[in-house]
């Protein structure tokens, strides 16, 4: 069994927190005394269903405004699988809450109203998912029920969609009609869509393959932590503690220390405590090096013939985040894994329309959710992979130096 | 393990580690909440997976209600003890002689709100500037909203509003002083991994969260524990029942489920068929309102 974590796009019009709900409720994940608070809350309503959607508004004042204000996530398994699933909100003014979610997922379903097909609304969804690139994509065509389940309104929305994925590049985009009110091919396949031959979301959620998503490849052991017992039967012990976020170590590597660039090699591993000859990402080890080198939190341990980029000026794409404007000229501070050092941004080029992807003149004011494109220029080199190619090493916070709330979220290209 | 594979297990064991580490590597003063439930022994475990042969960089701290099960609390000072840990345990009833505090009333009187002001001056007195919790997003609707890395203000309150974004593994740790950060290092874990991790790792558990026999009050279908702290009245309902904990807390707030399950296999047997949620069954205090977790975390709750 392994986990799957996915972000629902879309706002409540499209039906997402039904479609969570109804996941939560036909996977048996609802409890009773959960459904019991839900149908108190829904007794006022004519119609008299269960709205679902009240399972994943968490806050007083979601229920009461009926919307999602925050990233919520929500649990649930079957015996295939565990789902972690980040339920964000849709509209523009929460641009940043999808980038939240987005950021450590390995797939989207993309709602789409069957009534209104393709809509901006989908566009900037789906520009978000390519630019966290999100590996795979599920496009879900909701509210069938509502257009006769017509295999034809189906069929143009496709056809719509395939367009926008094209031009954004994505790739694994998988296809699904569905009605998540009355639960219609979410986890039994329904007899409305004779048409469709594929299986139903479910099914896909619990298939799809993600282990390939892990790079076994490009090396990467950020240093977190050093572990010096300095106890008389442990007086040499000197371990750097971390999590390998990408790529495989082995006894007797050849490592190159970054940003430093100082070469040794692995003279043990520890995994959970336990001595192991090759440890893997996403394993939590511990590294011990050959030589006395210095090493400490920040730095990366790389194998020597992989190694990343270095340098103290990163163009990025950059969502920003805080309510306060971006200050280009301001300082802030960057982390990227576990590396914090000052930075500044230089320079901004251009804005990115998030309902169209077009490039606009970059901003005199860069504004809560806009998507810009940077140069930034940091007080010490930064070790890092292009986000596209690798993203456990290419993505990094902004954070305000004086408020020390995180204000940007950076993809470096 | 063959093929690079993680089984969901230890993903979600090596996301903790991760976790605590970068609690270690941005704090000066982290302490980590023990309780003595399930969840604040496995934090334990992981943190000894993610420290040893080093010691923990932080002391277990307990906030004792002067409620608590006596197994929980046995339990408590044997393993502080065999891991050679420092514990710390600052207790309700001094907050309540020193603050002049008034003493919740009612049948099930429950000191649980009363924790978070000897939890604030705790902080207060060793200046933590962070505290490791075992808080579960799966727990409760408002604790689905929180970060790993949560920041508290100085009066310890949450603003559930102006919480930073937390993207990629990627924590913000940096805080003011006064300030300080609430970690859940196992945010993602749900009760039945927890249980399965238990069952893996062979954790040893307090007696309570197995079946036995005991004086137990019935009241409004949650069966309550007969101690010294709660008021009996003549017509309560009084049985001896076969029981288990499914979570640990106050003996005031805390109820029993009727249960024959003595190992963790029938434990797990009983979790998967189980129709209502953890807090549901057990926790009389989340029944007050619909949003009485999320308001008890705005005043510095755990």
């Amino acid at each position: 069994m392994d986990i799957l974590r996915f972000i629902t796009a879309g706002s409540v019009d499209d039906g997402k927190s039904t479609l969570i709900g109804r996941l939560l409720y036909d996977s048996k994940s609802i409890m009773i005394d959960q459904l019991e608070a839900i149908e108190k809350q829904t007794k006022n309503r004519e119609d008299g269903e269960i709205d679902l959607a009240l399972l994943t508004d968490g806050l007083r004042a979601e229920r009461e405004q009926g919307i999602t204000i925050d990233v919520a996530y929500k649990y649930f398994s079957t015996p295939k699988r565990k789902f972690i699933i980040a339920d964000a909100p849709g509209h523009i003014q929460y641009t940043r809450n999808m980038v939240t979610g987005a950021s450590n997922s390995d797939l989207a379903i993309i709602l789409i109203d069957a009534r209104h097909g393709v809509v901006e609304q989908t566009r900037r969804h789906s520009i978000i998912a390519s630019l966290l690139n999100i590996p795979r994509v599920i496009v879900a065509v909701n509210k069938m029920d509502l257009v006769n389940f017509s295999q034809d309104v189906y069929h143009n929305i496709l056809i719509d969609y395939a367009a926008v994925a094209q031009t954004l590049g994505l790739k694994n985009v998988t296809y699904i009609p569905i009605s998540a009110l009355n639960g219609d091919n979410i986890v039994e396949p329904s007899t409305h869509f004779s048409w469709y031959d594929g299986k139903p979301l479910l099914q896909i959620l619990e298939e799809v393959p993600i282990h390939n998503d892990i790079n076994l490849t490009d090396a990467r052991f950020p240093v977190q932590f050093v572990i010096r017992p300095q106890t008389e039967a442990l007086h040499d012990y000197r371990g750097y503690a971390g999590k390998i976020v990408s790529g495989i170590y082995r006894k007797g590597d050849v490592v190159t220390i970054q940003p430093s660039g100082i070469n040794t090699s692995i003279a043990a591993i520890e995994v959970g405590g336990v001595e192991v000859v090759e440890a893997f990402a996403p394993q939590s080890a511990v590294l011990h090096l050959t030589d006395d080198v210095d090493v400490s939190r920040g730095d990366l341990i790389t194998l020597t013939d992989n190694t990343p980029q270095v340098s103290n000026e990163l163009e990025v794409l950059l969502c920003w985040m805080d309510s306060k404007p971006l200050q280009v000229g301001s300082k802030y501070q960057l982390q990227i894994n576990s590396r914090l050092v000052r930075a500044v941004v230089k320079e901004v080029q251009y804005k990115v329309n998030v309902n169209s992807l077009l490039q606009e003149e970059a901003p005199e004011k860069v504004q809560l959710n806009d998507i810009i494109k940077a140069t930034i220029k940091t007080a010490a080199p930064i070790p890092y992979d292009s986000y596209q190619n690798l993203r456990v090493n290419g993505g990094a916070i902004l954070i305000d130096e004086t408020s020390h709330v995180t204000v940007g979220a950076c993809m470096i290209q | 393990m063959s093929n690079y594979r993680l089984n969901y297990l230890d993903q979600l064991e090596s996301e903790s580690i991760h976790i605590f580490r970068e609690v270690a590597g941005q704090f000066e003063r982290p302490a980590l909440l023990f309780s003595g439930g399930k969840d604040s022994i496995t934090l334990v475990h992981l943190a000894l997976k993610a420290f040893r042969p080093g010691k923990f960089p932080f002391p277990l701290v307990h906030i004792d209600t002067g409620h608590n099960f006596q197994e929980a609390l046995d339990y408590r000072d044997a393993l502080a003890e065999s891991i050679g840990e420092k514990l710390i345990v600052r207790h309700v009833a001094d907050t309540i002689q020193a603050k002049k505090l008034t003493e919740p009333k009612g049948k099930f009187a429950s000191r649980n709100a009363l924790q978070t002001y000897t939890l604030l001056d705790t902080i207060e007195e060793f200046q933590f500037d962070a505290c490791i919790g075992g808080a579960r997003r799966d727990e409760e609707k408002a604790r689905a909203k929180e970060r790993i890395f949560s920041v508290r203000d100085e009066f310890g309150q949450w603003n559930p509003k102006l919480q930073r974004p937390e993207l990629w593994n990627t924590y913000n740790g940096r805080i003011d002083k006064g300030e300080n950060v609430r970690a859940f290092p196992i945010s993602n874990w749900t009760e039945l991994d927890i249980w399965n991790y238990i069952r893996r790792e062979k954790i040893e558990l307090p007696s309570i969260y197995f079946a036995h026999e005991r004086e137990v009050l019935e009241y409004e279908g949650q069966l309550v524990a007969v101690s010294e702290f709660v008021d009996l009245e003549p017509t309560d309902k009084i049985s001896t029942k076969r029981v288990r904990y499914r979570t640990v807390g106050d003996m005031t707030c805390t109820a029993a489920v009727e249960s024959s399950a003595s190992n963790i296999d029938d434990i797990i047997s009983e979790i998967i068929a189980t129709k209502t949620s953890e807090r549901g069954e057990t926790r009389i205090d989340d029944k007050v309102s619909e949003a009485a977790m999320e308001d008890r975390k705005k005043n510095g709750y755990f």
